[in-house]
């Protein structure tokens, strides 16, 4: 319990070490609301609900998590300090799950930075606030499942700028699995449990049941079965490294 | 313990990287009180050996073992007994020495207090107060050494496994940190590793020389003196050598079969 508690600190830490945070959680929070202004046209809609917020975020957080979580190991690799964490008397599972939920913290902190949003619509009128604690709920774990994509892909290499491409890559798909263009192209050939199965793998499905206000414990299973399984693959890909 | 007094074991050690074998059936015992130095050229399959005995890689057959505990399957006992400094001696730039050291105490098990204790006597042993608080990046090369040797002492291991200490050091610190491990021998079972000859006369009371992935010779430095060609002194040498340089190209290029 311990270890968890000091890779965690440490790992947190080191996001505010630099002044990348900060330029981070500006981007993180500019953007969200100057989408949520000016290409959703918040104001337009008359609708004191946050929905035109969070529609952008599954999109947003497709490239934003991925910048976040592509140094949790690659940098590591990078600097030879893989060498002295991999070889200190911690369980590897131990590491992975406090490096990550480190980065997890992170991005619910930049999701509480965006909260003004929030208060915002509830000055200008009398949003569902149950729906939006539940969406926010939703976005996080949403950021939590693609932080465990970069994650696991940020062991595979010592190259940042790969990790980040190749979670960016592997988060589109997840993003992408519900849309026709998707599900089109394998309806043809394969059989209708592998199309269902596909599309229910879809971020996007999920996470608009939640802002829809149907907070289903099918979309809070997938997403935490979901990041259950990329962090047990990350220790897979940490344990065959060790034996290559 | 499970094999006798040998703090460190290898037996038939081998490690292929894709059709390259690294490490080619390396068996050897080390004690306590005993520095041993692992000497090869470059390659040789000197840090490549050390990272198994630490467990971060995985042997392709036979196994290492620390304190009498398998590397592989008993990881977590091994690395207790275990102080390791990988090559370049890495540390989280980002940290300072303070902070970098009380997070690898605390990793360790030590509590607070133990750890704050520890430190102390590192800071002085070690002599890291002047940059304390200072950031690693920050530090020389020669700092940032001793940061890493202070981060495999935390714990007081029974064995430490130390990859090439001394490199990029200048004549001085090189001095220090051959005091430093010669005052560390007596309680400890100590693997050095170097490509520099001098330093093998300088600390260890064996040393293992490693070619090629394989061991070319296990013996004390003057065993290994034994080897050196018979010099012709009437022969006109373009670049002078020691005996123990004479010695040590002798055994790597002869019988590696150059």
């Amino acid at each position: 319990m311990r270890a968890l508690v000091l890779i965690f600190r440490r790992e947190f830490a080191a996001y505010f070490a630099t002044p990348l945070a900060a330029v981070f959680l500006a981007v993180f929070v500019g953007v969200s609301t100057g989408m949520t202004f000016f290409v959703s046209n918040f104001f337009d809609r008359s609708q004191a609900d946050l929905s035109s917020f969070f529609t952008w975020q599954p999109w947003l957080l497709l490239v934003l998590m991925p910048a976040v979580g592509m140094r949790l190991w690659a940098e590591e690799r990078r600097l030879g300090t893989i060498e002295l964490l991999m070889t200190l008397p911690v369980q590897p599972w131990k590491i992975v799950l406090s490096k990550w939920l480190a980065a997890f913290a992170f991005a619910g902190l930049a999701l509480v930075f965006t909260m003004p949003l929030w208060i915002t619509v509830n000055w200008l009128g009398s949003p569902d606030n149950g729906v939006i604690l539940a969406s926010y709920l939703g976005a996080w774990l949403m950021a939590g499942a693609f932080l465990a994509i970069a994650s696991c892909i940020s062991a595979l290499t010592k190259n940042q700028v790969l990790a980040f491409i190749g979670a960016v890559i592997a988060g589109f798909i997840f993003v992408m699995a519900g849309f026709d263009l998707v599900l089109s192209a394998v309806r043809p050939w394969a059989p209708d449990v592998i199309v269902q199965v596909i599309a229910s793998m879809s971020f996007i499905g999920h996470f608009q049941r939640i802002t829809d206000g149907v907070f289903e414990a099918s979309a809070l299973v997938f997403f935490i079965s979901l990041i259950g399984f990329a962090l047990w693959l990350n220790v897979q890909i940490l344990d065959a490294r060790k034996a290559a | 313990m499970a094999v006798g007094q040998a703090l460190v074991e290898t037996r038939a050690l081998i490690k292929s990287f894709g059709p390259v074998r690294a490490v080619d059936g390396i068996s050897f015992t080390v004690g306590r009180g005993e520095v041993v130095g692992f000497l090869g050229p470059n390659g040789a399959g000197k840090s490549t050996t050390m990272k198994m005995i630490a467990g971060f890689l995985e042997p392709t057959s036979g196994s290492a073992y620390v304190a009498g505990f398998d590397s592989q399957r008993d990881p977590i006992a091994a690395r207790n007994h275990l102080g390791y400094l990988p090559e370049g001696a890495p540390a989280y730039p980002d940290m300072t020495v303070a902070d970098f050291l009380a997070f690898v105490a605390g990793m360790r098990g030590l509590s607070p207090a133990q750890g704050q204790r520890r430190l102390a006597e590192l800071v002085e042993s070690i002599d890291l107060a002047d940059v304390w608080n200072r950031r690693i990046e920050a530090l020389s090369k020669g700092y940032k050494r001793r940061v890493g040797i202070a981060q495999a002492l935390v714990h007081d291991p029974d064995v430490l496994v130390l990859d090439e200490p001394t490199d990029g050091l200048d004549p001085n610190q090189k001095h220090e940190m051959r005091a430093l491990i010669r005052t560390l021998a007596p309680t400890k079972a100590i693997i050095v590793s170097t490509h520099i000859l001098e330093e093998v006369e300088a600390i260890c009371t064996r040393a293992i020389v490693i070619a090629r992935g394989k061991m070319l010779a296990d013996g004390t430095p003057a065993d290994l003196l034994a080897h050196a060609p018979h010099r012709d002194e009437t022969m006109q040498q373009l670049v002078k050598t020691t005996p123990l340089e004479d010695a040590f190209r002798h055994i790597t290029l002869d019988q590696a079969g150059v």
